[in-house]
């Protein structure tokens, strides 16, 4: 039986999100984060789960990460056909997880460490990533039954359906260790049951967890898709994923104006600054109107190095960040934070349009 | 001349009846000294008002004056043996063209029973999932840019931006008021509209009659246009504008030019449009200098270059039937806007024949267009406006979904000042003081009130078109400029939902 | 004070500020009740033709002759509104001749009439201005 897909249906969501990141790049394994959503248990229903973990793959710290689902052998023949033609294949196996009741219908997961071939690369007169992001989106399109789930270096994303808690153990999160987790827990409100719809949602060494409906949806989606990225999934998720990945990694945003495009200040407070600051917010504003995401939101996102929350500009989903010696912690709720660190240094709620960003101090990831 | 002589086969019936109520008329005589068709008079030998059916255009400026409401006008029911095929107005139309021998000529937008879309698409709001929001009590943006967006962004070592953009219009509210010459409509209109789009942040577009001078201080809102006749074309009249507009097409007659007869070609109206007293305006259909489409790149950079780089181009065409095709092209002439005109739209006049016969519904053209130029990748280059029938914000507001970055309202503004789309304009004698060069019919329009009803109009859909945003959980224009999941059609077939980009309600 | 005023630029010589003058002082609620086969004497007079023209009404002066001239008292001036006492007036017409506008008429019962703004009727403010039907009469501050 062929996936039942998301992208047949747009399909709301309501979820929990949770993130944290060492200040100076110490690693832990997968324990506390999935202690974290586990607390949000009522807010996903069962229906979606996943992590992004950053620094987990140091022997292959230069090789592009594959994961990837396949729903039958023939896609997967496929699929490595096209990867084998393009790409140095390091190492491949099957993903390592663990059988547990509460996961079932699981596809086949497969994992890849992967060097452009660089005459391919020479060919195609772009550079490595974008090469790459070609190759993801033409298998995730053209290959009926395949997906690349997660495409970065030195980082990877696991989900499935079910609990995230469930997801988390499934995946064997305990055994890898990253300077940088998020996690996701989903309330869909219909079931499309497909594995891929879960979040995160990642492109290259991008990922976005996200709790939210936006109302700027096909707005966003139709403008994104002129510049090469095909939105499959009729998820939410998915478009913020590219709208940050062409504006910082395309058209070299730093991740704050690229928060500035997609959470804009209101035109009465762009009126309100510096003429130097009202002229950039005013350009960004004009330039890339068609990126502003309306509708609630928050969001993380995960890149090499560092870890962005956001909230829509109305601040219309909760949304709190915790510090503690050399963590910060940011999740939908409070408790998903004091579960794991009760005696926080400090807790807040940034503001709607506020970008946060975390950085390991130092680059030392 | 009297009816009565009028030969038999010649002999229409009037198409109103003038129906007075005699209880109620105090003969004060308003509506003879208002009517510029001398339908009305005052017949001393009855003591009482007398109506000329045959003369009525059904304007209802008597009907709106009469202090004692004592008037009415209602479709005459004289009958044909009509058929839906032999109608009314084809046997009638029939008859006059074998009485003259002449073209039809008619004004305003083709009247005639073809599909609206904009009525067969429905709105989305937030239920349970998303909030929506309250626009009295949280920010609700309408500010709109006209221009093109930069392809690449680019930052100096500092991280500060290198990139300029080319000329933008900035709109307060997502309405402009779209191009009506000086000329067809009167001074107090031009003043009117020249007011209101400056008092709302907007803008509104002199036509292709010039613009007059006294207008000049008006310029930040204005949009001049370049059309085929190139009337009232010079330095001043281009550096007065804050956009120039090449007017290639307009949707009532596309493919046809204009035609301002000399006798309006009067005083100020001879000096805006630079021609002589009593010389026929008349703008050949094509631009004689565009044959092709790298002609009218040419004209672009042209105009560019003789106002500095400083002003955005806006091509105006009518929606034909491969405007898709035709505004890929534009968007690679250079042009920064493009404005398509649906064939619903109005006009001051033409060949009935090609008012209702020629151009598609702009809804069309609209869902064509914007996913053409973002198939193409070039739906940044070029802004998009649509008019063409706008009739109230509920348009505006499924316009934007589809695609347009603005609209263009002109039937609806003349509504505002007035008119009552008596289909009459060509005829000079516009009782509201609009479509006339009549001194005693211009200074009906009183501009003080005319602009304060257009400023009013305006807010007032402004007003709606973000109630409307906030209970699909919107807060900015730009958020639901192309999100056409926010549309649903209602009673349209598969391939009308297959162009406009939309799913049907249910779905 | 607020006093009417006419912009002749604006005005289109229809008559109707005639026609609701002397309905708002007929007394009568109903306007085609009021002035259905009657001849009017309005207290707003329009001059002029069909290209120019204007509605002409007491100017309420700061220093008006008809008050200085009348020989009974019956006119007077309160709170900047010229008045007229009807029960005072002989009907001498002194006032119709010294006014140098014209604005003052004779009444039908021998005696004057003049606009008094409509503060002398149920109306309470012009009805001239609110009928114009181009914002030619309007009643301001100036």
């Amino acid at each position: 039986m062929p996936l039942l897909k998301e992208g047949e249906v747009r399909i709301p969501s309501g979820c929990a999100i949770s993130g944290m990141i060492s200040k100076d790049g110490h690693k832990e394994n997968g324990d506390r984060i999935i202690e974290s959503i586990k607390v949000m248990h009522d807010r996903s229903n069962g229906l979606g789960g996943g992590f992004a973990a950053y620094g987990i793959y140091p022997e292959f710290k230069d090789l592009y990460a594959f994961h990837t689902f396949y729903d039958s052998k023939r896609a997967k023949d496929e699929a490595e056909e096209y990867i084998n033609s393009r790409f140095e294949i390091a190492s491949m196996s099957v993903m390592p997880t663990r059988n547990i009741k509460e996961i079932t219908d699981a596809p086949l997961i497969w994992r890849y460490f992967l060097k452009p071939l660089p005459y391919k690369v020479k060919e195609m007169h772009v550079d490595e990533d974008e090469y790459v992001f070609h190759c993801v989106m033409s298998i995730n399109n053209k290959i009926n039954g395949a997906f690349v789930f997660s495409s970065g270096k030195d980082m990877g994303a696991f989900k499935a359906v079910g609990y995230p808690e469930d997801v988390g153990r499934y995946y064997r999160l305990d055994e890898y260790e990253a300077y940088c987790w998020t996690a996701h827990g989903r309330y869909p409100t219909n079931t499309p049951g497909w594995w891929g719809g879960a979040h995160p949602f990642a492109v290259l060494d991008t990922s976005v967890v996200h709790n939210g409906e936006i109302s700027s949806y096909d707005a966003n989606r139709r403008y994104i898709e002129m510049f090469g990225y095909k939105c499959s999934l009729l998820t939410d998720t998915e478009a913020i994923a590219y709208i940050v990945d062409y504006l910082v990694r395309k058209q070299g945003l730093s991740y704050e104006d690229a928060a500035h495009v997609m959470a804009a200040p209101f035109w009465d407070t762009i009126e309100n600054m510096s003429k130097k600051d009202k002229e950039k917010f005013k350009y960004l504003r004009n330039a890339f109107a068609s990126l502003l995401i309306t509708g609630p939101f928050s969001i993380l996102v995960g890149f090499t190095g560092g870890m962005m929350a956001l909230n829509d500009r109305l601040k219309l989903r909760s949304m709190v960040i915790g510090e503690k010696d050399n963590m910060y912690y940011v999740a939908s709720e409070e408790s998903a934070i004091r579960i794991i660190e009760p005696n926080l240094d400090r807790i807040w709620s940034p503001k709607g349009g506020e970008p946060v960003i975390f950085r390991v101090e130092g680059g030392k990831y | 001349m009297n009816d009565n002589f009028i030969s038999p086969l010649d002999y229409i019936a009037p198409s109103f009846e003038v129906v007075r109520n005699p209880d109620k008329c105090i003969g004060c005589r308003a509506c003879e000294r208002q009517c510029a068709n001398e339908v009305h008079h005052f017949d001393f030998d009855l003591g009482k008002m007398v109506a000329n059916d045959a003369n009525c255009v059904n304007c209802h400026r008597c009907v709106s004056i009469c202090p004692t409401h004592a008037l009415k006008i209602v479709k005459n029911n004289d009958t044909y043996r009509e058929s839906a095929n032999w109608t009314y107005d084809n046997i009638n139309n029939v008859i006059r063209q074998s009485g003259t021998g002449g073209v039809l000529l008619s004004s305003m937008g083709n009247p005639e029973k073809f599909p609206v879309y904009w009525d067969k698409m429905l709105i989305n709001a937030s239920q349970v999932t998303n909030p929506s929001i309250d626009p009295l009590r949280e920010p609700m943006e309408t500010r709109t840019f006209l221009g093109k967006k930069p392809e690449k962004v680019e930052f100096d070592s500092k991280g500060n931006l290198k990139t300029k953009l080319t000329p933008q219009m900035e709109l307060s509210t997502p309405i402009m008021f779209s191009a009506m010459s000086y000329g067809s409509i009167s001074y107090n209109a031009h003043e009117s509209l020249a007011r209101a789009a400056t008092e709302l942040g907007t803008y509104y577009n002199t036509g292709e009659g010039g613009l007059h001078k006294d207008f000049y201080k008006y310029g930040k809102n204005t949009i001049v246009q370049v059309a085929s006749g190139r009337f009232g074309v010079y330095k001043d009249y281009l550096e007065q504008g804050a956009a120039i507009e090449i007017k290639i097409g307009q949707g009532a007659k596309p493919g046809i030019g204009g035609h301002l007869p000399g006798t309006k070609i009067v005083g100020d109206i001879s000096r805006t449009r630079m021609i002589p007293e009593g010389s026929d305006a008349i703008s050949p259909a094509p631009h004689h200098d565009i044959y092709s489409i790298e002609d009218l790149r040419q004209l672009v950079y042209t105009l560019k270059e003789a106002t500095n780089y400083k002003k955005p181009v806006i091509v105006k065409i009518a929606a034909v039937h491969n405007v898709s095709a035709i505004a890929s092209g534009v968007a690679r002439s250079g042009a920064d806007i493009i404005a398509i005109d649906g064939f619903r739209g109005g006009t001051g006049a033409a060949p009935m024949r090609t008012r209702d016969n020629v151009g598609i519904p702009i809804e069309l053209a609209l869902a064509s267009v914007d996913q053409r130029l973002r198939d193409e990748g070039i739906r940044g280059d070029i802004s998009l406006v649509v008019g063409g029938s706008i009739r109230s914000s509920s348009d505006i507001v499924k316009a934007i979904a589809l695609g347009a970055d603005a609209v263009y309202i002109a039937t609806s503004a003349l509504l505002a000042l007035g008119c009552h789309q008596c289909r009459t304009c060509q005829s000079g004698k516009c009782n509201w003081g609009i479509a006339t060069q009549r001194p005693d019919l211009v200074k009906r329009l009183n501009p003080n009130v005319g602009y304060q009803r257009l400023v009013n109009l305006v807010s007032a859909w402004t007003h709606e078109i973000k109630e409307i945003m906030g209970g699909m959980g919107i807060n900015s224009i730009e958020a639901l400029r192309g999100n056409r999941l926010m549309l649903r059609g209602v009673g349209l077939n598969e391939k009308e939902l297959e162009i406009l980009g939309i799913k049907h309600a249910g779905e | 004070m607020k006093k009417i005023y006419v912009n002749e630029e604006w005005c289109l010589g229809c008559h109707l500020c005639e026609y609701y003058c002397a309905y708002a002082n007929s007394g009568i609620e109903d306007m085609a009740k009021a002035l259905k086969g009657a001849a009017i004497n309005p207290r707003i007079r329009v001059e002029g033709d069909n290209q120019i023209s204007f509605a002409v009404s007491c100017r309420h002066c700061d220093e008006p002759l008809c008050v200085k001239g009348c020989i009974s008292g019956a006119l007077s001036v309160k709170d900047g509104v010229i008045e007229v006492d009807q029960n005072k007036c002989v009907g001498c017409f002194t006032c119709v001749l010294s006014c140098p506008y014209g604005c003052i008429q004779p009444a039908d019962k021998g005696v004057i009439q003049k606009c008094q703004l409509c503060t002398n009727n149920s109306h309470g403010k012009p009805v001239c201005v609110q009928g114009c039907p181009n914002k030619a009469i309007v009643f301001e501050e100036r």
